[in-house]
């Protein structure tokens, strides 16, 4: 790892101040996605700009019909949250299965939005259940954000403060996990609410997806055997060490149906 | 270079670290904590698991400077006053470990287990030790440990 200048501002306004200042900044959250990147010289930032000591961007709130989780709330502390867990438990259930617990203390929700891993758990939630992502400059549609492998609508210096849930009235996530790593071979949060009937799919391709002919499916009868005669095309699927793009295809419809299954 | 102020086993150190230092060097090589280890430096095996602010985290994967003004507990703040604690009795009684390498990853973390679930059942305990591996041991002794101490903390 290169060494960098370190700095905790305490306010937005002097995060974004530091970001632009800086000839190649990075913002950092919780670390578990940046700081192996900078073991590996991934990244070599002149700065990096601790997001931790920012008021007012950990939390989760009720407002509106919508859950609000800050960008910095740990993952363990939505997996746990009483609110969280009542109104949106597929939610607080997709939380609680990501990597490990010391991974869950410390990594947040805006780091996972913003890094898009193709296999993350989160971008699966934000897409399935109609989220929107509020920045420092604006507020950003689920199906506007996520763009490409590791890409976001993010603009450079922007900042993710939070990210408000629709509360569904339905909502299920299954994985299909690595076993080594716990990252999704194939997600699948199928939701119906507010944002409609949507089913997001994580781990499969290049980026979280919508399927839409297991939308088309669940909108009429959202239960699982309404899914029994899709089939899910496995074209510009991922085939890699861990699946071919054939059985990851199979697993989207397993992972959906069981998705619907949990739901109860 | 920073200086960064924290609280390790409950003593208040300072010293001038490099932005890029991670918090495991500081513990192991500024103030000469070795009981922290570091296996595979890759935040997957958590030999180097310590406790910030009551919660375990891995020390290899966690800048000293983002540790400034925290409460940092290792595996060399858990005995008092020469008596060990009871997680760590228990890992000798039940002999969970061998080459002792991952052990005191695994007794912090079953240390941060046992906060939040003072009576985990066998399956909870293997689920929350997904990010301790152990090379030697098979797990069953330590899951064995960890229920039995368990069950001394609860008196
Ligand atoms: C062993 C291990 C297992 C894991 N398993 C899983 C898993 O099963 N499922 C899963 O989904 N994830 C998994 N992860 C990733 C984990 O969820 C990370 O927490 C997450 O990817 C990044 O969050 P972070 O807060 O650590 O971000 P950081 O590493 O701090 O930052 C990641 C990136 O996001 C940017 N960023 C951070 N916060 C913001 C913000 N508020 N606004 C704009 N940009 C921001 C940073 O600049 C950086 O580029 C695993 C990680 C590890 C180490
Ligand atoms: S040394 Fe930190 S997780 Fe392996
Ligand atoms: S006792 Fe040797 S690695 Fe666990």
């Amino acid at each position: 790892m290169y060494d960098f200048a370190y700095h905790r501002p305490a306010s937005l306004e002097e995060a974004e101040r530091l970001l632009s200042g800086a000839s190649d900044g990075t913002l950092i959250a919780g670390g578990m996605t940046l700081i192996p990147a900078l073991k590996q010289r991934l990244a070599s930032p002149s700065d990096v700009i601790d997001l931790s000591g920012v008021a007012g961007l950990s939390g989760i709130s009720e407002a509106g019909g919508a859950i609000v989780v800050g960008a910095l709330t740990p993952h363990a502390a939505v997996a746990s949250d009483a609110v969280v867990t009542a109104r949106v438990p597929a939610l607080a259930a997709l939380a609680a299965e990501i990597g490990d617990p010391q991974v869950r203390n410390r990594g947040t929700l805006g780091g996972s939005i913003a890094n898009n891993d193709p296999v993350a758990d989160y971008p699966a939630a934000v897409l399935g259940l109609g989220a929107t992502v509020r920045t420092n400059r604006r507020e950003i549609a689920a199906d506007d954000f996520f763009t490409g492998m590791f890409e976001t609508a993010l603009e450079d210096g922007e900042i993710v403060t939070a990210v408000s849930f629709p509360v569904p009235d339905k909502a299920g996530y299954t994985k299909f996990s690595n076993p080594a790593s716990r990252y999704a071979v194939v997600g699948v949060l199928v939701s119906r609410g507010p944002a409609g009937t949507r089913v997001a799919v994580t781990g499969a391709g290049p980026c979280v997806f919508r399927s839409a002919e297991l939308e088309q499916a669940l909108a009429g009868d959202f239960t699982a055997a309404a899914l029994d005669a899709v089939t899910v095309a496995a074209e510009g699927l991922n085939s890699d060490i861990h699946a071919s793009a054939d059985y990851r295809a199979h697993l989207v419809g397993v992972m959906a149906k069981r998705a619907v299954a949990a739901c109860g | 270079m920073l200086t960064v102020s924290m609280s390790v086993n409950g003593r208040k150190v300072s010293r001038k670290v490099e932005g890029r230092t991670l918090l495991v060097e500081f513990l192991r090589e500024h103030l000469g904590l070795t009981g922290t280890h570091v296996g595979c430096d890759t935040s997957q095996c958590g030999a180097c698991v310590v406790h910030v602010d009551g919660a375990s985290a891995k020390a290899c994967t966690l800048l000293a400077a983002q540790a400034e003004g925290t409460e940092v507990t290792t595996i060399e703040g858990l005995a008092k006053n020469g008596e060990l604690h009871p997680m760590q009795a228990a890992f000798k009684e039940h002999h969970g470990l061998q080459c002792g390498f991952c052990t005191p990853g695994m007794v912090m973390s079953a240390v941060d287990l046992l906060k939040r679930n003072p009576d985990p059942s066998e399956t909870e305990v293997r689920e929350w030790l997904e990010g301790n591996l152990c090379r030697c041991t098979g797990y069953h002794n330590i899951v064995k440990a960890i229920r039995a101490a368990a069950r001394a903390m609860a008196g």
